[in-house]
């Protein structure tokens, strides 16, 4: 086990966390996500448009984590949820920072880097017409996902996608993706 | 034809449908994990409406949020009103988004350029 998640995740919190969860990811998790991150935003007078966006990700970024993680490596801590997720959201200067976590086969590392990396490659009008062709070509997957997840997030946020993968034991990889969502883009 | 009215939830918008006045409205949050459960039934009552539609169709979309799942329900519904607009009858869309929701304009766009039908963008007060 040469990466540590439980570090990984740890280090990563800070006096500005404002939602730090792992565990099972399943519809009433979203939503209770949802709504307590809503209410704190509008309790701390964010602006709509920022507000919005980080919606719009935090939905995006849930959903992802709820129709593509993979079953747990054998041995590690948490057994009993079927689909294992992690979630951080810190405040930042110019907005706010969604960090998940979750476990991939190995073998389909490769394909999403390059994904990732076309996806930060891509200006915002190349984005655009990115999802437009993924959303008039492509069916909805078996996993209920439509293939626009992290387009939509990209466009959303504005940035680019911060992301990290760890080799955990011969068959599962950790996949973190760090995005920041920021008042001026 | 009977109309479809479906009250909204936090994750599921609410619907009116009304075959007599050909005016259909989709409004609120879409963002179930399952979009095509809760699409399914306005795509096949569509299917039915375009047998024997009104002259004119008005569509009014009054999203405030919808999530990629949904993205591509909402394309199957347009599908079907431009059906109807290819058989020579008048359908209007109006996309509403709040003031400096450029976001969802954007997204209103996308299906402007997808889609054979008219879309006024209409901006409204937070």
């Amino acid at each position: 086990m040469g990466f540590n998640v439980e570090t990984y995740f740890s280090d990563l919190s800070n006096g500005n966390q404002i939602l730090y969860f792992k565990g099972n990811i399943d519809s009433d998790l979203i939503n209770r996500v949802l709504d307590s991150v809503e209410a704190r935003m509008i309790d701390g007078k964010e602006r709509p448009k920022l507000r919005k966006k980080v919606y719009n990700v935090l939905v995006e970024s849930l959903q992802n984590l709820y129709h593509h993680v993979e079953k747990v490596p054998e041995g590690f801590e948490d057994q009993k949820s079927e689909k294992y997720g992690m979630l951080a959201i810190n405040k930042v200067d110019n907005g706010y920072k969604i960090i998940t976590g979750n476990f991939i086969f190995s073998e389909d590392v490769e394909m999403l880097e390059e994904k990732i990396k076309r996806i930060n490659r891509s200006s915002h009008d190349e984005l655009t017409e990115l999802y437009k062709f993924i959303l008039n070509h492509q069916r909805i997957s078996s996993k209920g996902g439509g293939g626009l997840g992290l387009v939509d997030i990209a466009r959303k946020s504005g940035n680019k996608l911060e992301y990290l993968f760890k080799d955990y034991d011969e068959k599962s990889s950790f996949f973190s993706l760090k995005i920041l969502v920021s008042e001026i883009n | 034809m009977e109309p479809i009215i479906i009250e909204g939830t936090p994750k599921t918008p609410t619907i009116n449908f009304d075959a007599k006045e050909g005016v259909f409205e989709i409004k609120g949050r879409s963002i179930p994990e399952n979009s095509v459960e809760f699409y399914k039934p306005l795509v096949d009552w569509l299917d039915s409406y375009k047998e024997t539609p009104l002259n004119k169709t008005v569509v009014n979309i009054k999203l405030e949020y919808f999530n990629t799942s949904s993205s591509k329900c909402i394309l199957d519904v347009f599908k079907k009103l431009e059906a109807i607009h290819k058989a020579k009858n008048d359908v209007e869309v109006n996309w509403y988004y709040e003031e400096d929701d450029e976001d969802m304009l954007e997204a209103g766009e996308d299906y402007e350029s997808i889609i054979r039908v008219p879309f006024k963008m209409i901006e409204i007060a937070e």
